[in-house]
């Protein structure tokens, strides 16, 4: 488990992140053309764009899973990852499940699952979850590392209105305790003064590439 | 240390959840074992002779069958990004993993050697320096796979990759360890034999996981 310490101390109070000019291939094709954006304490980020813009990739660059061709990311806290795929293994209970993320994590089960009307679900094995009640699991696991950085890709898929309102009412929470998030979505979240960031297509420059 | 105990937990767990492919490679490794008599012969003597040998070589290719999903079914469902991102180190994840595999299929291998030793005709007297090789080899032999497998990951094909990996590698362990079990038979000394099989495990120890390491955050990159 990474400590405070290993982070570079960040340039202004309160941030927690900085991503410069940010260039990410893909084979031949160019992905990410110098994206640069900075997230603070109390900040959350829509990630914006065409499908195919990048927006998960440059979640994974941020995160570190992938190292951007060019450009830099520097991180001043920990993160915690929300990807596509939930990571719910079918054979073990929900409890079971997270019991790794509690492990490593500052936060209690028992909030988290209450706080996502889990609580029920316990004992399940998760292949008797639904897709939406899966897709909370896996946000349940984002709450209980305690990182100040949300990285969230699509946290919304599969989810009914009531439980985005609780989603929403989590991501509230944490933005007041001075965490940040950045989320990739095509529903819009009930969420304030949110900033947003549009990534472009660069479809016409595949062709380029490719001609 | 903590996490990395978890993980082998979970390792576990998800090995007992889903019995039927832990019980594949060790009925693997009885049946081919079994298919010898059959094919050589009922000779007590040609049997006895060859029976460590057998041992050895049904022993690896079982240690195979699993590893192919040791690591893909955590590719596949992103479990693996999480543990790039919040577990233990690269290295310590990959060891964790390997280990699990040696518990829920070097372990149960051993175990089943006995009776299929005592069956092929292996004298008593024989069989703790069988088992004694066997637990190294087999150790040896999930640390390589291990890392064959995180190597592979994310490769088309990788399930046939992953023996023309292993197998090469394995080799010194496969004759060192043979070796030492037919001491018994032969009336050597097994100290050589032994030495040099413990050697591959102690080189293996430290490298496997580190390599194997650098596999997996390759295949989530």
């Amino acid at each position: 488990m990474t400590s405070p310490s290993d982070f570079p101390t960040p340039p202004v109070p309160g941030r927690l992140l900085d991503v410069e000019d940010v260039t990410v291939f893909r084979g031949d094709r160019l992905v990410l053309d110098g994206v640069s954006l900075t997230l603070d304490a109390g900040d959350a980020m829509i990630l914006t764009g065409p499908n195919g813009a990048g927006k998960s990739t440059l979640l994974r660059t941020i995160s570190g899973l992938r190292r951007p061709d060019s450009g830099e990311v520097i991180r001043y806290g920990d993160l915690a990852w929300l990807g596509h795929q939930d990571a719910l293994k079918p054979g073990l209970t929900l409890a079971q499940n997270l019991a790794l993320a509690e492990k490593l994590g500052t936060n209690s089960l028992p909030d988290a699952l209450e706080a996502l009307d889990l609580t029920h679900l316990t004992d399940l094995p998760a292949r008797l979850l639904s897709s939406g009640q899966k897709r909370r699991a896996a946000f349940a696991r984002v709450m209980l590392s305690g990182a100040p950085l949300w990285l969230l890709d699509e946290p919304t898929v599969g989810l009914d209105v009531a439980s985005i309102e609780r989603l929403g009412a989590v991501m509230a929470a944490h933005r007041a305790k001075g965490g940040a998030m950045i989320v990739t979505t095509h529903v819009p979240l009930p969420l304030d003064n949110t900033r947003s960031h549009e990534l472009p297509s660069l479809a016409h420059v595949e062709s380029f590439w490719l001609s | 240390m903590t996490a990395f105990l978890a993980l082998i937990d979970r390792d576990l767990r998800l090995a007992f959840r889903f019995g039927a492919d832990t019980l594949a490679s060790l009925l693997f490794f009885i049946l081919c074992g079994s298919l010898f008599p059959l094919a050589l012969g009922p000779s007590p003597d040609l049997l006895r002779h060859m029976g460590p040998g057998i041992i050895w070589v049904c022993a690896l290719l079982a240690c195979l069958l699993p590893l192919d999903r040791l690591f893909g079914a955590e590719l596949e469902d992103g479990s693996l990004d999480l543990l790039m991102l919040t577990g233990p180190a690269p290295a310590a994840v990959a060891f964790a993993k390997m280990a699990a595999h040696w518990l829920t299929t070097g372990l149960p291998l051993l175990i089943a050697s006995i009776p299929l030793g005592i069956m092929l005709g292996v004298k008593g007297s024989e069989l703790p320096l069988l088992l004694l090789g066997l637990a190294m080899g087999t150790m040896s032999l999930s640390l390589l796979g291990g890392m064959a497998a995180s190597i592979v990951l994310g490769a088309r094909r990788g399930g046939v990759l992953l023996p023309l990996l292993v197998l090469p590698l394995a080799t010194p362990v496969l004759i060192f360890g043979a070796a030492s079990s037919y001491a018994g038979q032969l009336a050597t000394s097994p100290t050589a034999s032994l030495d040099l099989l413990g050697a591959c495990l102690f080189a293996c120890l430290p490298l496997c996981p580190l390599a194997a390491g650098q596999g997996l955050k390759a295949a989530v990159g």
